[in-house]
């Protein structure tokens, strides 16, 4: 499945990498004339694909390895598994839906907008159905927000294993949605029955075979949970909850149902299996967190990174990566390249999105000496990234899930890059 | 009102620009500082314009008024508005109600609000003892995990691994970890068996539920679970949970200004990805069949490089070998078959279930059983009269989704050619 990790690959990739380290740094002379350059090439002088070829785009065909991809080990069945976006190959902060990580309990269903159904009930003055058309008569926001499985880099817990960060990081997107506050359609069906809402919950779940469902506070549902039917400007992706899944703004994926077919308002947790037995931490001493839900401030470098070596040689390097925090805005990215002995402070992309991923560039120069490179997060609340270290005295190895640890990439002389663990 | 606006004022400033921009900015309500100070210099040049209009003075006077008040509009929005112009993220709140959407009948209410919370409310009448759920457990269970809950290959496991949730690897399962019995129902009824999701009567998972905590040791082989005694039953981890410490266990710890230069004396590489062999069992594709062997350099605070050595990638890919056919293949497949036990039936008297039976496949039509209905790949390529042979039945396997595309076989296919040379050794051993 892999062509980038193939041996063959690997040695195209080191070879290109010594001869380009042999050159100096800038601009280097060259030796003949480019024919790209001084031959006339069929696209310059044939015509090219007219308009209607592909009704709906996709990438050309030179980008078919930015795909998703999954470790087969991982799930006993494609149908409850994962799968990682492409995040080495990425740039900017809005995930294509095309390419974004998909996590499927019992498949991914086809439901259309017709047969699609949202109870409202539980404590509410009148439960209520609504139909797709009904929920796009209600007021709608457009919000950018990361899902991050609560998973993402559970892999890494009692060692660096997998060489890639779309496998250590990749089960994370960033989309635009367009979507109904949930508290409007609580409000539609009154919440007078509810009474005090400080010990009151509402259970969301989905309209699939494994019926995911969780149970989410009442003070976060009225907050800026959304009810979303777009994502980046077009209809959700089968594999992201068409017609309607919900967003949970800066909490772990799971909770994001999708295909959401119910809203129940309850006087407590249903402890449901995806908040018990699922998405609990176990501690060293055995005993487990539950409700861990907010996705602590994280960040990453995605290039150079083992899937993305450097093949310029030396001379000017960008390195760049993602930051996120599930409290608010990035406020901070620093970078080392010693291993966390020094650091410098990364240009981030644009002011940081609240609960969205940042994007930061370190513009720098490569002396062509191996790299130990790492990315550390700050967030609005003055939270900083911690290493695996501090986790692990915290928490120990056997958590699972919410590894929000500073990752290493060992760059060598030749550019490659490798998944390291350091002291 | 634009139009009235700009049919007063066009003869007197002469200005459509003016006017119309004027216009724009009331009918828009546009909330900037900019439009404010239009609507300024537009108010006094009313103002002063005033006696050249001595026509229309009434009018104009009450025009201003108009104006006016249209300002304080303007200026009591900006300070409603968030920020920018004419922004507003949030959706606006509403009083009472758009009365959009129905009631929601207590049939429908019934039939999807079945969930179960951890006191029991929400359960539905009925029982069931252990044996009866051995019965539905080996029957609907047990091809994927395993007869005694034990779980098949990389099936969830849901027996054991008591006391061992302090060690190294946990075995989480219904018996070790679960803190409430009503996940279990609950769980059970509404999402398993997986593939046949909601199709377990009330009394079928009382009584699985009852039989799992049999597996479990948890209950003995006479006990009955019913609604009764439902709510007093009591998991072995039901005080294992803490709830979310992080704000006082690491934020605070952790919000502080972080170290910028001379952080750590020296840096060494510990642990390397490539060096964990977590190679697959199946399929052996795993992102990690590179293993190196050499040195890394050390990183300290003095000098951060360090001459690097060459790093050899290693392939560890295993070369498959193809057997022929013999008992030991058969056997071989018969293990492999678990993998489609969920959905295919063998043997005698085997029936549909979700898939059609696989009796005498080889040489057998594609899309033949009567009965089962086939997606529409299948029926073209039984109306084409294709027959499964070794090879077509090989590359079926390896790939299901591609090679019959639109195929409803859920199935991520086998990846290792030896599995696939055994279950085609095993159906080649089951006749009609
Ligand atoms: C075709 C295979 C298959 C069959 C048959 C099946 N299950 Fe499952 N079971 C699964 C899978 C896969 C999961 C995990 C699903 C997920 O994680 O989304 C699972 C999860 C579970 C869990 C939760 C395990 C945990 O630790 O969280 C329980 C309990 C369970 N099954 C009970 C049953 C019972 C009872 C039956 C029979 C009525 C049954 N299963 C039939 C495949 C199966
Ligand atoms: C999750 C359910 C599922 C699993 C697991 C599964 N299958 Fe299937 N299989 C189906 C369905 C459904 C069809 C019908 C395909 C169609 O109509 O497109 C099918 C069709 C087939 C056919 C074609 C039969 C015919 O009459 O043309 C063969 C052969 C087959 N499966 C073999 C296997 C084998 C061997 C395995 C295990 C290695 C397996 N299947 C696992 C669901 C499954």
């Amino acid at each position: 499945m892999d062509e980038m990790f193939k041996p063959s690959r690997r040695a195209f990739l080191r070879g290109g990498a010594a001869i380009a380290a042999g050159s100096v740094a800038g601009s280097v002379a060259a030796q003949s004339a480019d024919p790209l350059i001084t031959e006339l090439q069929d696209w310059a002088s044939y015509t090219g694909a007219g308009v209607d070829e592909t009704p709906y785009g996709l990438p050309i065909h030179f980008e078919s390895d930015v795909i998703r991809r999954n470790v087969e080990w991982l799930t006993a069945s494609p149908i409850s598994s994962i799968n990682f976006t492409p995040i080495h190959a990425l740039d900017g902060t809005i995930t294509p839906q095309g390419c974004a990580f998909e996590r499927h309990h019992s498949g991914a269903i086809e439901l259309s907008k017709g047969d699609y159904r949202l109870m409202i009930n539980g404590l509410v003055d009148q439960p209520l159905v609504f139909t797709y058309d009904d929920l796009q008569r209600f007021p709608r926001e457009n919000h950018v927000y990361f899902c991050e499985c609560a998973a993402n880099t559970g892999m890494e817990w009692a060692g660096a294993q997998l060489n890639g960060v779309q496998f250590t990081h990749g089960m994370i997107h960033n989309m635009e949605y367009t979507g109904v506050p949930l508290r409007l359609l609580l409000q539609e069906a009154g919440l007078d029955a509810a009474g005090d809402f400080a010990d009151k919950w509402v259970y969301v779940e989905g309209a699939d075979a494994s019926s995911n469902g969780r149970s989410i506070p009442m003070e976060k549902a009225l907050d800026d949970v959304l009810v979303a039917f777009k994502a980046n400007g077009e209809a959700l992706r089968m594999e992201h909850g068409y017609p309607v899944r919900l967003v949970v703004p800066g909490w772990e994926g799971n909770m994001w149902v999708k295909w959401l077919r119910r809203v129940e308002v309850t006087d407590a947790a249903v402890e449901s299996r995806e908040e018990t037995s699922k998405y609990t931490d176990v501690y060293e001493n055995g005993v487990a967190r539950k409700w861990t839900w907010v996705m602590d401030a994280k960040s990453v470098i995605t290039s150079p990174s083992p899937q993305m070596p450097i093949k310029h040689g030396q001379g000017p390097l960008i390195i760049s990566g993602l930051a996120w925090s599930g409290h608010g805005q990035i406020t901070r990215v620093d970078v080392s390249k010693d291993g966390g002995i020094t650091w410098d402070t990364a240009r981030l992309g644009k002011q940081g999105d609240t609960k969205a991923l940042t994007r930061f560039y370190l513009d720098t120069d490569w002396d062509g000496a191996p790299m130990l490179l790492q990315s550390r997060a700050m967030d609005e609340t003055g939270y900083v990234q911690p290493t695996k270290e501090q986790l692990r005295e915290k928490r120990g190895e056997n958590s699972v899930y919410h590894n929000n640890c500073i990752q290493t990439w060992y760059v060598n002389a030749e550019g490659i890059a490798e998944n390291v663990e350091v002291s | 009102m634009s139009k009235s606006l700009s049919s007063i004022y066009l003869p007197v400033f002469g200005g459509i620009a003016l006017v119309s921009s004027l216009a724009v900015a009331v009918a828009n309500r546009g909330y900037g500082d900019s439009q404010i100070n239009t609507l300024k210099t537009r108010l006094s040049q009313v103002e002063t314009h005033e006696g050249v209009a001595r026509a229309l003075a009434d009018e104009n006077a009450a025009r201003v008024a108009e104006l006016e008040t249209q300002l304080q509009e303007v200026q009591a929005n900006i300070s409603a508005a968030p920020a920018g112009i004419g922004v507003s993220e949030q959706a606006p709140a509403h009083d009472g109600k758009l009365g959009v959407g129905r009631e929601a009948l207590p049939a429908e209410i019934a039939a999807w609000d079945v969930d179960v919370l951890p006191d029991g409310r929400g359960l539905p009448e009925g029982s069931g003892d252990v044996f009866t759920g051995e019965e539905v457990f080996a029957d609907k269970c047990a091809s994927c995990h395993g007869d005694f809950a034990e779980g098949v290959d990389n099936w969830p496991v849901l027996a054991g691994g008591f006391d061992t949730l302090a060690d190294k690897d946990p075995v989480k399962t219904v018996g070790s970890y679960w803190p409430h019995l009503s996940t279990v129902w609950d769980y059970v009824n509404r999402s398993m068996p997986f593939g046949e999701a909601g199709t377990l009567s009330a009394d079928e998972t009382y009584a699985v539920v009852a039989y799992i905590l049999y597996s479990n040791d948890l209950v003995d082989d006479e006990f009955e679970l019913t609604q009764d005694n439902f709510a007093a039953f009591e998991m072995y981890n039901k005080d294992g949970f803490v709830i979310d410490d992080r704000p006082d266990l690491e934020y605070a710890e952790w919000s502080v200004e972080p170290c910028m230069e001379n952080c750590k004396d020296s840096v060494e590489i510990t642990m390397r990805a490539t060096f964990l062999d977590v190679t697959p069992e199946e399929g052996g594709e795993s992102v990690m069949n590179d293993a190196t062997t050499s040195d890394t350099p050390t990183f300290t605070a003095a000098s951060t490089s360090a001459a690097d050595t060459e790093t050899p990638a290693v392939s560890v890919d295993g070369t498959a070998s193809t057997a022929g056919i013999d008992p030991e293949l058969v056997a071989a497949g018969k293990k492999v078959y678990k993998k489609c036990k969920a959905c295919h039936a063998v043997g005698e008297g085997a029936t549909n279930k979700v898939g059609p039976q696989l009796n005498a496949l080889i040489g057998r039509e594609f899309g033949a059983v009567d009965g089962f209905s086939y997606s529409s790949v299948f029926k073209a390529a039984h109306d084409e009269g294709r027959v499964w042979d070794e090879v077509t039945l090989d590359e079926f396997l390896a790939k299901p989704k591609a090679y019959m595309k639109g195929t409803k076989m859920s199935f991520a296919g086998l990846k290792k050619e030896q599995d696939r040379a055994a279950i085609t050794a095993y159906l080649k051993s089951i006749g009609e």
